[in-house]
Formats: C-alpha cells, structure tokens, sequence
C-alpha cells in the first residue's frame, strides 16, 4: 500500500485527513493486513451460499403513527433546519 | 442507614424495597454517593435519578412493583434512552439527545428500573481498553493505572465499584467479557439474535448483541430475561417459538467440558494458565467429565474478525453524515462538509477501522479479505458445532493476560487487537458465552482479577447459566 492509496481510500470513506496521520496510517494499515493475511494459508474451496427458505423480513406498514408526532424531536438533533426542512448544501 | 452495596442482589434488594428495609429513593441516593469520578466510568449521570426512583417507590406503594422495579442499571453510552445524551464515546454524537429507547430499553422501563447514568466505551465499540473515547480512559477498580478493559469498560467498572447493581453492555468481539474479566464481574454474551438491538449504535451488524454485566449469575440472568425475545424492529431477533423449542434441549445432567488445548499455547501469560488449571480442576471436583478438543481454524478466528467488523462497521458508520443529526462541521460545499465532519468527528480509531473496511471491501481485495473470511467463518462454526456433539461446553481463559496498563498497547492496533483472541469465537460463530471472575493474580503489589470463559451451544443460556453457578458456588 502506498499513500496514495490511504489517500483515495480516504476520500471514498469522506476522511479528511492530515499528512502527518495519511502515514501512520499507511504503517498501521500494514501491520493490520500483515495480520489478517494469514487467513490465505487456509484451503476453503468456494464460498457455497446457504441460506435456508428465504423469508421476507421487512415490517409492513401497518403500525403507523399519527403524523408529526417525532418531528420536533428528530428536528431537535439536526444541525441545520429551515422551516422544518433539513437543510444541507447545494448537491448539483 | 447504610447499605451494604458490595453484598447487595437484585433479590435482596426487592426484598427490602417491599418490605420497607429501604426505598427505592435511598437505594439510588446510596449508589449515587458511591460514584468516583475520578475513575471515570460514566460519560453522563442522569440528573432525573431520583426522580425515576420516586416512581419506583409509588409502584412499592401500589402493590404493582415487580422484581426489577427500583434496581438501579448503568447503562453503555451506546444504547439509547429517550431525551438522554446518548454519545456512543464519540465527538461526532457529543451533544446527541436520543429520540427514541431501544427495545432493551423499553422493556427495562417497563419494569421501573432507575437508570443512573451512560457509562464510558471505546468510541463506537472499537477497543478493548475504554481508552479510544472521546470523553477520557476509564480506570480499573483493581488498579488505576490499568485499563479497565473495553469497550464496555464504564459498565464493568460501575458494576465492580457499585456505582450501580447492574449494567448493560455491547458485545461485538469480547467487548463485555473482556472487562468484566479485567475487573472482576460477571458479563455475558448471549447467543446472536436472542436480544435486540434496536436502538443500539451499530458496529458490526452480523456480530452485535447487547447484555449484561452483574455481580452473579442470578443479577445478570434475571436482567438477560427481561431484556430477550422476538423484537419486530430488529429482523434478526429470533423468534421466541424457536428459542422456547431449543430450550427443551438443555438436559440438567449436561457434565462434559471441552478445552482447545491446541489454541491455549501461545502468548498467554503463566499465571493466567495456572488460574486456568485451577478452575479445570474445579470442574473435575464437581463431577464433570474434561475432555480435550480439536477446533483445526480457531487460531484464524480473530483474523476474520478484523476483516468482517471493519467492513460492516464501514457500512454501518456511514450515516454519521453531519445532516441528521450529530455533529457538523462545515467545508466549502457538500463533499467538504462530509470530508471535515467526519475527519473531526471520528477518532482515530474509528477512522483507522473505516479505511481498513473499504479497503477490504473494495474491487480487487474482496474475493482475498471479504469473501474468504466469510466462508472461514462458516468453517468455524461447523466446527465449533461439531465439537458440541461431544461436549456439553467448552472453557477458555477469558483472555490472554490480567488488565494492562493505560497507555501500553496504544501504538501497536495488533498488540490492542490480540487482547479479544478468546472471545472473539463465540461472536463469529453466534453462539453465548459468558466470563465469570476466576480468581485473582498479583502484579506490581495489585491483585488483579480473572477470568474463566464458558461457551454452550446456541440457545442455551440455561445451561451457561447453570454450570456457571456450580463453578462459582
């Protein structure tokens, strides 16, 4: 691995980090992969999938609350609000 | 009046609720007093303690008071109480108030318990030593410049000093068991699935399970039953038809021990072998037969682990997006202000374990990390079953060495990382496991606990239960 990697890796899991912490890093990630890599000494053959009967585990929507009644709560923790809205900057 | 809280029980404790040896109001007054700050086992101390025990003392008075009503619970800051600060150990929920109870929760309050406050933990659950939170290192009771293990050190610690007669934890690699066995407690993990944990900051989904920590097998198993069962906000939950059915199983005559005497041979310390012995022996005392297994990949257990947790915890912390809720700290536009939030808000081992999973889990190393260490796990576990064909359980230390100093294996992950190699097998393979403290070990003039790991077979609690009451008897 190099830093460029740390660096890409970062930005694809929205990281910012200082060039002083991309290094350690870089050494730390080492010595972790150096660890989890002896699972390569182990003959597994293919990864065979088994789930059993596959059952739908989604709730239905039949449990549904007057509407508003969280609101102010939830809008209490969100950093920025508009007129009730979350507010975040511009996407497109 | 005083209380003797070192002796005290939750059945004690109701007794003397209902019979007037005290109220629920003095119970809650007496941990409070108790509580040293100095050790820093709590994040938040609730400041309506009184009150919920005002509440508990009307139930008394009404005659609708049940066995857990009034008995005072710390609870890990990572499971969520309604309107309470509930933090998870990070900057990034530093001044989050939860908006809703977890299930477990819900189902405590239901039966009036007084919840005293949020203890400290590694931040999000990555630790195994309460010293990667953001809110300052939790010291051991035993000795305060050692670690009181993690990451549901504050819980152990509460329990271990009676800052509280219970607590809940999170497990998702040993993070319960490992401290009660650094400080002396009894701490479970129950089987995947048998408690929900809705409600709880997710680290490792496939992994996670929320338990207790008490001072004996009846404190914690009376709060486990209360806290398990089918929850429909968590899918994972398992059915109470197919627990109850797994249940009947458990034959009270259970008496063959297994041990892995092929994974007990390197880095442990000496002592922590002698104490073994000790507790195999206690066994063969009590009538039980001991008989040694072969678990061929065990030793790749943790290795998985490191591969699997990061990569689920990667997913999961992805919605700590500075949008919601949390904490915020903007850039020049989206993308900044997603890159500083979570560069600021994240300590740096919450980061170091989202770089190692999206390392893992991107093109190109899946097949190699991921995927192997999937169908290893599936290994293990075949043969973890296979091997209850011949025993009725098995025992481990509950780790490699007594608690270690603050500050030692901070610069080394691995070092940190090898601290759970006993316990990270019962979270890969799904099935309970307990620690119950073992004895005690002197290092540098301190007496340091313990202690003894026993795993059964899915399901079967009442049995970890049952043959941990021998051996502790």
């Amino acid at each position: 691995m190099e830093i460029k990697d740390i660096e890409n890796l970062a930005k694809l899991s929205r990281i910012e980090l200082s060039d002083d912490e991309k290094k350690e890093l870089l050494g730390e990630m080492d010595s972790i992969l150096g660890f989890v890599e002896q699972i390569q000494k182990v003959e597994t053959g293919e990864n065979v999938s088994e789930a059993g009967d596959l059952v739908n585990v989604m709730r239905s929507d039949e449990d549904t609350h007057e509407s508003g009644v969280f609101t102010d709560d939830i809008l209490a923790e969100v950093p920025k609000v508009e007129n009730g809205f979350v507010k975040v900057k511009k996407i497109l | 009046m005083k209380i003797d809280l070192e002796n005290l029980t939750i059945k004690k404790a109701h007794e003397a609720m209902k019979n007037g040896g005290f109220s629920a109001r003095e119970l809650a007054q007496a941990y409070l007093n108790n509580i040293d700050k100095d050790l820093n086992a709590f994040i938040v101390v609730f400041d309506d303690v009184l009150e919920q025990a005002d509440e508990a003392d009307k139930r008394f008075k009404d005659g609708t008071a049940e066995l857990l009503t009034g008995i005072p619970i710390a609870v890990k800051n990572n499971i969520l109480i309604k309107g309470k600060k509930t933090t998870a150990g990070s900057k990034i929920l530093e001044n989050y108030k939860a908006t809703y109870d977890a299930t477990v929760i819900k189902r405590l309050k239901e039966k009036g318990v007084v919840f005293i406050g949020g203890t400290n933990l590694d931040e999000f659950a990555m630790g195994s030593s309460t010293e990667n939170s953001a809110f300052g290192v939790t010291k051991n009771p035993h000795d305060k410049t050692r670690v009181p293990g993690g990451s549901s050190g504050g819980s152990a610690v509460a329990v271990a000093s009676n800052y509280a007669l219970v607590a809940l934890g999170s497990e998702t690699g040993g993070s319960i068991r490992q401290p009660a066995s650094f400080c002396g407690v009894v701490g479970l993990k129950s089987t995947y699935g048998a408690v929900s944990r809705y409600g709880a900051a997710a680290l490792g989904s496939s992994l996670d399970q929320i338990s207790p920590l008490g001072k004996n097998i009846e404190d914690v198993e009376i709060v486990f039953d209360c806290i398990k069962g089918e929850d429909k906000m968590d899918s994972t939950s398992i059915p109470d038809k197919i627990y109850k059915e797994a249940e009947k199983d458990v034959n009270e005559n259970k008496k063959i021990i297994g041990i892995p005497r092929h994974f007990l041979k390197e880095g442990i310390d000496k002592e922590v072998l002698e104490n073994f012995e000790n507790s195999v022996n206690k066994f063969k005392e009590l009538g039980y037969k001991i008989k040694e297994i072969e678990l061929p990949n065990i030793e790749y257990s943790l290795a998985i682990y490191y591969i699997l947790m990061p990569s689920e915890a990667s997913t999961n912390l992805a919605r700590y997006d500075g949008m919601r809720f949390g904490f915020l700290k903007e850039g020049e536009n989206l993308l900044g202000d997603y890159m500083k939030t979570k560069g600021e808000g994240f300590g740096k081992e919450v980061r170091r374990r989202i770089i190692l999973g999206t390392y893992v889990l991107s093109a190109g190393y899946y097949d190699a990390y991921y995927n192997k260490a999937q169908v290893l796990r599936k290994m293990i576990r075949k043969e973890i079953l296979k091997a209850f064909e011949n025993v009725d359980a098995i025992i481990t230390p509950t780790t490699p060495t007594p608690a270690f100093k603050i500050g030692e294996r901070t610069k080394d992950p691995v070092q940190m990382y090898l601290a759970d190699i006993f316990t990270v097998p019962a979270n890969i393979t799904n099935i309970p496991a307990i620690s119950i403290p073992s004895g005690f070990v002197n290092m540098d003039g301190k007496e340091l606990p313990l202690g003894l790991q026993i795993m059964t077979p899915h399901m079967q609690e009442k049995l970890l239960f049952k043959i941990s009451r021998e051996v502790l008897s």
